[in-house]
């Protein structure tokens, strides 16, 4: 009965016949009944739209990750705070004591520890931002949603791994004699930008990564280029002085290091902070989010095809 | 009668004036995967080797195969239609262009609203919990925490899985619980065009039962559906239409009977 229901309900008879078969006939009877492309990229005002409607998707999805990340192992999501500690640790070992790259720098420990843990958002974002939707092509081939949420759910994971650590940081801050001051609070505005920065990599690394597989190759020889380069564990002032001058315009300017330098200034008493950090900061954010995100919209309909 | 009309393939109707509305029109499709596939360049000091003596290497590993080659047909309003054909006729790539969750390679598919796909054989994810899947099946849908709230219980006793296995992650699931919940997890909502892959061949005579009476509600609520089947007596039963697919190309299009026919003709 329903089918005769629905002939009922049929709304005016098209004014074009169907003769079937032609291309450009069949596009015309389609557009003519207000049928639209199936799988066709929306505009980047819609796509932000449906984006932001999905925004419980990626805080869920974020939060079951990280959960799902450590429900094998004894100690749980302990390892959230474990990891980082024992990162410091190694690090201090080989840099702290036997290659003593400590010159310049009053503290040591913490400024080390800052440099590991904000290093690590950044390296962790780009890794997971360029498997998230190649690892979740299942997800991608069977539900329809903006593929942007699985990148941003990946940053979106690795911030919440990161205020864990930084309850850890900001114990050995206190730990090793800083004091407590205002300038803390720079490290909200500081956090955020890089934020923005590694979601536009991580865009840009996902789009990548599924044109040319052999990026989750080579991501970790230039991530760990990059931690050579940011100052992580030694005085950028200090070794980075005597470098030849792009070398040296290199390490101060790479995105990574301006936000490292921004959080030890924010919470290493006295730190001094180049007055070039912040602007470089907001300009590396803006472009490399602003770019990332377009040229991973551009591509939202190939993503199913792997 | 009414239903005649309505079941008839779309080429029957000539230069007179369609009543029909139709739902889905797939002009001239082709499809066709990109495969990295690997091993034809040999081994490390293989390609050393070639490197040394300068020999031209093996053609590029990037392979193509062509899942649909230039498909075309319209479905309207109403109607259910069945797709058969044996494996690897282009039956799951056909449903995955329509639902526009894979791109054509050319051609164009055209249709009203967002097309549903649901599979069994898209996994959702594995490494977490049947609940968590269910909650983030849910919102990737578009459906706000409150209303996944209001379908949660309903998800899970359509779906069958028992409750202490709904808190375990679905890797260890046995294939048919993991395929009930995907099917009750996609069917949370309703859609405009929904496609069907394979559902009903899986899960026990019960389920089968519960999910041909949910794709008939589907099915009324929707306007179109389409069914991929391996049984072809679901397809006669369910469906007025059927459409046979073989290597890529339709060999047939009709009223379901004649085309299931003629299907088990061939390969009886």
């Amino acid at each position: 009965m329903t089918d005769v229901e629905l002939l009922g309900a049929t709304p005016p008879a098209p004014s074009e016949p169907v003769d079937g078969g032609g291309t450009s006939t069949l596009a015309a009877y389609a557009a003519g009944h207000g049928l639209t492309r199936s799988g066709a990229r929306p505009s980047l005002p819609a796509y932000t739209r449906q984006l932001w409607q999905r925004r419980q998707f990626i805080l869920a999805y974020a939060r079951a990750r990280n959960a799902a990340a450590y429900s094998e192992s004894a100690l749980g999501q302990l390892w959230q705070v474990i990891t980082p500690l024992l990162n410091a640790a190694v690090y201090f070992f080989v840099f702290g004591l036997l290659l003593k790259t400590r010159a310049g720098v009053d503290n040591f420990i913490a400024f080390l520890v800052t440099g590991v843990f904000i290093f690590n958002y950044t390296q962790r974002a780009t890794i997971g931002g360029a498997n998230s939707v190649t690892s979740r092509l299942g997800l991608v081939r069977a539900l329809h949603f903006p593929r942007a949420t699985l990148p941003l759910a990946t940053v979106v994971m690795e911030l919440q791994q990161l205020l864990f650590a930084l309850l850890v940081l900001l114990a050995i801050v206190l730990g090793t004699g800083e004091p407590v001051t205002t300038s803390w609070l720079l490290i909200v505005p500081a956090l955020a930008l890089q934020t923005l920065f590694n979601a536009g990599v991580a865009f840009a690394c996902a789009r990548l990564t599924t044109r040319l597989r052999d990026l989750q190759q080579l991501l970790p020889f230039l991530l760990r280029t990059l931690q050579y380069a940011s100052g992580v564990f030694y005085s950028i002032a200090k070794f980075g002085k005597n470098a030849p001058e792009p070398v040296r315009l290199f390490l101060e300017g790479n995105p990574v290091a301006v936000y490292i330098e921004l959080v030890r200034g924010a919470l290493l008493h006295g730190y001094p902070v180049p007055t070039y950090a912040w602007p470089l900061a907001v300009l590396w954010a803006v472009v490399v989010f602003g770019l990332g995100y377009v040229y991973f919209w551009k591509a939202e309909e190939k993503y199913g095809r792997g | 009668m009414a239903e005649d009309l309505l079941t008839g393939p779309a080429t029957s109707v000539g230069t007179t004036v369609d009543p029909r509305v139709p739902t889905v029109v797939v002009d001239d499709v082709h499809v066709t995967y990109r495969v990295h596939a690997g091993g034809s360049r040999g081994n490390a000091p293989m390609a050393l080797y070639r490197m040394v003596t300068r020999q031209q290497p093996p053609p590029a590993t990037l392979r193509e195969v062509k899942a649909v080659r230039g498909v075309s047909f319209t479905s309207y309003q109403g109607e259910a239609i069945g797709i058969v054909g044996r494996n690897g006729s282009g039956k799951s790539t056909l449903l995955r262009a329509i639902a526009g969750l894979l791109p054509p390679s050319s051609g164009a598919v055209y249709t009203v609203g967002q097309p549903s796909l649901l599979g069994v054989n898209a996994a959702l994810m594995n490494d977490l919990t049947g609940e968590r899947n269910i909650v983030l099946g849910c919102l990737a849908m578009g459906m706000t925490p409150a209303e996944v709230d209001a379908a949660f219980q309903d998800v899970v006793d359509f779906s069958g899985v028992e409750e202490q296995f709904i808190a375990l992650p679905m890797s260890t699931y046995s294939s048919g619980m993991a395929a009930r919940l995907r099917f009750a997890i996609a069917s949370a909502k309703t859609h405009d065009v929904l496609l069907v892959d394979e559902a009903l061949a899986t899960g026990d005579s019960d389920f089968r039962r519960k999910s041909e009476a949910r794709i008939k509600e589907l099915r009324d609520a929707a306007g179109t559906v389409f069914l991929v089947s391996h049984t072809s007596d679901v397809v006669r039963e369910t469906c007025q239409r059927a459409i046979w697919l073989e290597k890529g190309l339709i060999k047939m299009d009709g009223p379901s009977g004649e085309v299931i026919d003629a299907y088990e003709a061939a390969y009886a």
